[in-house]
């Protein structure tokens, strides 16, 4: 099967996931980036229940219920945040400097 | 009745309380203040009249016990709060409560228009509490109790005008040189308890033949500690400087704390522990030793003091070195016997002392004059204004000068001639006579020149105060007339062997002693001795009196301010044999020394400030430093810091 390119791409997605985190200022693509990073964990479950049965498949479904909830909750928060603040760019978000 | 010797311990309290309270509440009232004050005084008395009848007329030989309540149980120690009626007690209550009701009526004159009048009589009445839980104390805790406790009110009344530094000084010197002591007595109670297994009185008594060792290390080093506290709270060699200015108090204080009571506690010490002293003969030898050098030293300073309360203390120090010349030859009765009527007649001086001083203020007060009040310099001729206090003050001094006949003549006496009857055991005491018998040669003459000099010969008070100058009031010569007739009279307690009707007071504390007694042999003297002795002893006392009429020259005198400076040994005496001085740059100035540059600039600034308070504080502000540093609000560190970390714990996670 075609277990090895299916992990090298879900490598790679998580990967950009990660460096978007790291590297983007703006709020939203950050938080676009961390739903990268979810759907490259759903792939490699995906790619793995081929072999090991479908725990990993009804694991997803979990995955994305999450993820739908956090885009719900972590939209909002991004809403406030851009009201109190009249920015979604992370550093202007530094309250808690020490 | 013996049971409620409490009583008299509690009634000074509650006139403590009360005239505190007063002093803080009212402070004007004066009659409430001298009632209540006085009071408790009289009605203790009273009870310490009924303790010693009732004790005198049950025949009584072992001490008793009367217990209030366990104080401090802890373990197999177990230290009650409870009083000791015995002979010697009793004696000490008396004297405590009965000089010091005499000294509490005298007061109310002297006192009267003192602002801290209240204040004062609070203290006098703690006093008198403490110095009776000393006295009565069954256990060395107890005894510390009120050892401790009459140091602070001396320290209190010392420092009465607390306002004038000098004052508050000397309290302060006297708080400390006693603080010395004081460690001397907590070492030997914890070395007893040690050896013992018990601090009470008769525990330890009973126990001290099977423990101790007669003449042993452990014996010896108890005693001499016990004595180290005897010196400080009585004024030996070598921790006596306080005494003297100690005067700084009123002068009633002086005659009761400093004359009369606190100062003889040593000698009551030594007294009450005489089986321990009696098992350690080199212990025993050293009080006798200080204590008659101490009254030569004091009498050689006596001679040329100017201030008539500076003649009395020196007088009063060099008196208790008779008394522990007496205790610490095995005499305990003849040192206790010296301890009463030295109250009587020192207490007497004190206060005869405080009616010329009082007279004197008074008419330099009209006069607005700032001289001296105590400077015999300006006094003279006063017997023509203060007949009364003239008279007394004579028989006073006839008494502590020996002369044939007074109190003082048979106690110091007895010292003396027990002293030489000693000296059959080792030469030593035949020369710790001579000592003792230069030293009353010179009391001789320093109480005679000190009489000489107030009472006789022209005045220098000055033209315009002497029509101010008169006799105080009754409140006053009241207690001096009565103290007079028990300075004139106090000899009956124990006279002399060869005399009919003889040693009364030592047979009275045979109880006492008789446990000591059975380690040393019997001191006595031959009747022809002993006649001797007292022919030898009146001729002392006359010759010192003579000596001052003869040498000394009132009508030379000028008044301090107009006088020309001392010259000479005169200087040498005057200023103490600058003992002072030596302490000061042997001991104070070197302890200040070390206090300040060492322990304050070096160990507290340095090590205890540097590594001990400020080091911590420093470190801690670094470690913050660097985690603030890392705190910088910018979620990218912190996801940056987070996937390092991830990848780290992936990386150790997987390690084959």
């Amino acid at each position: 099967m075609l277990l090895a390119p299916a992990l090298g791409v879900s490598a790679l997605i998580f990967a950009i996931g990660v460096g978007g985190v790291l590297l983007r200022r703006n709020v939203i693509i950050i938080f676009m980036c961390v739903e990268l990073m979810l759907n490259a964990v759903n792939l490699t479950f995906v790619a793995l229940a081929q072999q090991l049965g479908p725990q990993g498949q009804v694991i997803v479904f979990f995955v994305m219920a999450v993820a739908a909830a956090e885009a719900a909750v972590g939209l909002a928060v991004i809403l406030g945040v851009y009201r109190h603040q009249e920015s979604v760019n992370l550093q202007d978000l530094n309250l808690l400097r020490g | 009745m013996i049971d409620l010797v409490w009583l008299a311990v509690l009634l000074p309290f509650l006139g403590f309380l009360a005239n505190g309270w007063l002093a803080f509440r009212r402070p004007r009232a004066t009659a409430a203040v001298s009632a209540v004050g006085v009071g408790v005084l009289v009605a203790a008395f009273v009870v310490a009249l009924g303790v010693a009848f009732a004790y005198a007329g049950g025949h009584h030989v072992d001490p008793i016990i009367v217990p209030l309540w366990s104080w401090i149980p802890v373990g197999h120690l177990d230290v009650m709060l409870a009083f000791q009626v015995d002979a010697l007690s009793i004696v000490m209550l008396l004297v405590v409560t009965g000089v010091g009701m005499l000294i509490h009526v005298f007061s109310v004159g002297y006192m009267g228009d003192d602002p801290g009048y209240a204040r004062y009589f609070a203290y006098l009445n703690l006093f008198v509490f403490f110095m009776l839980v000393l006295v009565l104390g069954a256990s060395f805790p107890v005894l510390f109790v009120g050892w401790e406790g009459v140091g602070l009110c001396s320290y209190l009344l010392i420092g009465f005008w607390y306002r004038d530094k000098a004052n508050a000084d000397a309290g302060k010197k006297a708080f400390l040189m006693n603080r010395i002591g004081d460690a001397g007595y907590l070492v030997a109670m914890f070395w007893i308890f040690w050896a013992t297994g018990s601090l009470s009185f008769t525990d330890v008594f009973a126990a001290a033949p099977r423990v101790f060792v007669v003449g042993g290390t452990t014996i010896t080093a108890i005693t001499l500690l016990l004595f180290l506290a005897c010196t400080g709270k009585s004024a030996q060699i070598p921790l006596y400087t306080w005494l003297p200015d100690a005067m700084a108090g009123p002068t009633p204080v002086s005659a009761l704390i400093h004359a009369a009571t606190m100062v003889t506690a040593g000698v009551y010490l030594v007294a009450r522990t005489n089986i321990l002293f009696a098992m350690a003969p080199v212990g025993s030898a050293v009080v006798a030793a200080v204590g008659a050098l101490t009254a030569l030293w004091a009498a050689s300073i006596a001679l040329k003091q100017w201030d008539i309360k500076k003649v009395l203390a020196y007088s009063t120090v060099s008196q208790l070195g008779y008394m522990f010349l007496g205790v610490g030859v095995g005499a305990i009765s003849s040192g206790i016997f010296h301890l009463v009527t030295h109250a009587f007649f020192k207490g007497l001086l004190f206060l005869g002392s405080g009616s010329v001083i009082h007279a004197l203020h008074h008419a330099y007060h009209h006069t607005h004059r700032d001289e001296d009040a105590q400077d015999m310099r300006n006094m003279g001729g006063l017997r023509r204004w203060m007949p009364w206090t003239a008279a007394v003050m004579w028989i006073a001094t006839l008494a502590i000068a020996g002369f044939p006949g007074f109190s003082g003549f048979f106690s110091k006496d007895e010292v003396l001639a027990l002293t030489f009857a000693k000296g059959h055991e080792h030469v030593l005491f035949y020369v710790l006579w001579a000592v003792g018998a230069v030293a009353a040669l010179m009391t001789a003459f320093y109480m005679a020149r000190m009489m000489l000099y107030t009472f006789h010969g022209p005045n220098r008070t000055g033209a315009a105060e002497q029509e101010h100058l008169h006799e105080v009031s009754w409140v006053m010569t009241g207690p001096l007339v009565a103290l007079a007739a028990l300075s004139l009279l106090g000899g009956v307690l124990n006279l002399p062997h060869v005399l009919p009707g003889a040693g009364w007071l030592q047979h009275w504390l045979e109880p006492v002693t008789a446990a000591g007694d059975f380690f040393k042999p019997e001191l006595h003297l031959p009747a022809s001795t002993e006649w001797l002795l007292l022919g030898l002893a009146s001729v002392i006392a006359i010759a010192g009196l003579y000596a001052a009429k003869a040498l000394l020259h009132p009508e030379a005198l000028r008044p301090a301010a107009e006088a020309p400076p001392e010259t000479g040994l005169a200087k040498v005496l005057l200023r103490k044999w600058y003992v002072d001085e030596i302490y000061d740059a042997v001991v104070v100035r070197p302890l200040l020394w070390l206090s300040e540059k060492v322990l304050w600039k070096g160990v507290d600034n340095g090590l205890i400030d540097g590594a001990g308070v400020n080091g911590p504080a420093r470190v801690a502000r670094g470690v913050g430093a660097v985690g603030s540093w890392m705190q910088t609000g910018q979620v990218g560190t912190y996801v940056f810091f987070f996937v390092v970390g991830v990848l780290l714990l992936l990386r150790a996670v997987t390690r084959v």
